[in-house]
């Protein structure tokens, strides 16, 4: 990560960036930026607020992308999860990367599904590949993997290769099916 | 464990018709191409739910490429929108670049923009095609895999593969192309709009696929932005966004072109936007073929960042060197240890890639932005209300690649 305290938001952004440290609990936001894209850290706790502030106030209205990274043992990590929001402005083009955490041993953060529609199956691709549990989702289930997988396979403690998952899966009967 | 699939597709409770019943539609079924599996709860013909069921063709994309560097995961990308294969290398690269910050030449540039177009009339050929074939008429099919049979040529003839061409490289291409290349490029736009308009004589007037298409499926501008669609999904229902222009890549910015939109938002809409968009395209690679850049298609290889060519390796110590930096698996780059999401139109939609790097040659995190997946999920939305006949319209005009929707 670039150093926090020397990046300064390029001036289209600088409205957006106050907004969003309007919010309650976003006081001290960590704002930082990285080639075009300008980021900002939101804890978990407000990040359904502040998402919700910078569509309504900020007409970031589209919700571009939605997933998360696994950062175990990534040097500097502080928390195991990171979660991220791409937000694009239709009219305007600007683009935003909003942030937030979640931890073990119970991952979890808001849902946005009231915010966008769009987040219906981010969220549940997230869920299924990452564990994280998106509190208010209304049809949070896995979307990839079958129902009966019982891991995370984009968890880093997840192996690349092994004997598979085979073992968990029982034949179907003719009246089961 | 949580919610299921069962709980999912279980009939909508109290709706009081008599007559429900549930048809499985896929996973092997003509009209979905490929592997995917709607659940529908019907009522007589009319559709009251529908919940599609993926994840037939997933096959850990995104894991292998956290384990495979930047210019081996080529090879997997453009597994990922088959239809496509050079625009998802283009994207992919495109997002690796940016992390490394590499700046390319200005053929390069050029070529990528060639085959980008190419792509986006190799995808929507299919996609209309594929889309007329659903609704009965075969012949509009063929009439655009004989010209997807050229740019196969085409792609062969560049890069010595017709359908998954690995062509790009991190700051660079594989090869660069030659004079015979441009001669069948040329030769392809020739040809091209007589066999456009042979497609649209075919259906544009054509009373059964209008009847079947017209006020199917419709998306609102709103819905189409709250449910996160792009490209040609979201341009047919009146958002304007086209990321070639609205934050131009490569050398959009001196190109001339215009992005088409249409208010409708329903199948017609969505078929027409494609057929006018190759129009477009066209125009892009006829001018980009006349005024391709003369110089290196590498950019500068004293930035380390680019495999040398086959010569200075076998003939300089240099260029040894070089190789075996690029190849050897403590050395290869050093990204900074940082995140970017970078994204390029693709044929059906914004295509992203959000990577984050340790520091690695290979991402610590390679999240693909796949246009279809969110696609997909609007099924439901434009189904409901009606027949089963038309989920084939509708499945036609999204465009569902199953092997991104999966990766």
């Amino acid at each position: 990560m670039s150093t926090p305290e020397a990046y300064t938001p390029p001036e289209s952004h600088a409205a957006i960036v106050a907004l969003a440290k309007s919010v309650a609990g976003c006081d001290s936001l960590i704002v930082s930026g990285f080639r075009d894209n300008v980021r900002l850290e939101v804890p978990p706790a407000a990040s359904l607020e502040a998402l919700r502030k910078l569509r309504s106030h900020a007409g970031l209205d589209l919700l571009v992308d939605l997933s998360a990274a696994d950062y175990l043992n990534y040097p500097n990590a502080v928390h195991r999860y990171g979660i991220w929001y791409v937000l694009e402005s239709v009219e305007t083009g600007i683009r935003l990367v909003v942030k937030t955490w979640a931890d073990d041993p119970d991952p979890r953060v808001d849902s946005v599904f009231d915010v966008w529609r769009g987040a219906d199956w981010m969220e549940r691709e997230v869920f299924d590949l990452f564990g994280i549990v998106f509190e208010g989702h209304p049809d949070l289930r896995r979307i990839l993997m079958p129902d009966e997988f019982s891991s995370h396979p984009l968890r880093k403690d997840y192996p690349l290769r092994g004997d598979g998952e085979r073992h968990n899966f029982h034949a179907l009967s003719r009246e089961e099916s | 464990m949580g919610l299921t699939l069962a709980d999912a597709i279980a009939p909508p409770d109290g709706s009081g018709h008599e007559c429900q019943w549930t048809l499985n539609f896929g996973p092997q079924h003509p009209a979905t191409h490929t592997t995917l599996r709607l659940v529908l709860n019907l009522d007589g013909e009319v559709i009251l739910k529908a919940t599609p069921d993926i994840g037939f063709l997933h096959s850990g994309f995104e894991k292998l490429g956290e384990h495979l560097d930047f210019n081996q995961y080529v090879t997997i990308v453009d597994r990922m929108n088959y239809v496509s294969p050079v625009a998802n290398e283009i994207a992919w690269h495109h997002s690796v670049e940016t992390l490394l910050d590499i700046k390319l030449t200005p053929r390069c540039q050029m070529i990528r923009v060639i085959f980008a177009e190419l792509m986006r009339i190799h995808d929507h050929l299919l996609a209309c095609g594929a889309a007329a074939l659903d609704l009965g008429a075969f012949t509009a099919f063929l009439y655009a895999f004989n010209q997807r049979e050229l740019i196969n040529d085409i792609n062969e003839w560049a890069t010595g593969q017709r359908f998954h061409p690995s062509y790009t490289r991190v700051g660079g291409l594989q090869r660069d192309v030659d004079d015979d290349w441009i001669g069948r490029v040329r030769s392809f736009l020739k040809g091209f709009p007589a066999a456009h308009a042979d497609i649209c004589r075919l259906l544009n007037r054509n009373r059964i696929f209008i009847d079947r298409c017209k006020g199917i499926g419709v998306l609102t501008r709103e819905e189409a932005i709250n449910r996160s669609a792009t490209g040609p999904v979201a341009r047919a229902s009146g958002v304007v966004r086209d990321l070639r222009k609205n934050r131009p890549y490569l050398a959009y910015e001196a190109i001339d072109f215009d992005v088409v939109c249409s208010q409708d938002g329903d199948c017609l809409a969505r078929y027409l936007v494609r057929m006018e968009e190759m129009l477009e395209s066209h125009k892009i690679i006829a001018w980009a073929i006349e005024n391709l850049p003369s110089g290196p298609v590498n950019s500068n290889v004293d930035d380390r960042m680019v495999l040398p060519n086959q010569l200075s390796v076998y003939r300089s110590i240099e260029g040894l060197i070089h190789h075996f930096e690029l190849n050897m698996t403590n050395r290869k780059w050093q990204p900074p240890v940082d995140e970017v999401y970078a994204s390029t139109e693709s044929p059906n939609g914004e295509l992203g890639f959000y990577i984050v790097s340790n520091g690695a040659p290979e991402a610590w995190r390679a999240r693909t932005r796949p246009p279809s997946f969110i696609h997909f999920s609007l099924f439901p939305h434009l189904a409901e209300g009606h027949t089963v006949s038309d989920v084939a319209a509708i499945l036609g005009s999204l465009n569902i690649i199953a092997a991104e929707l999966d990766r």
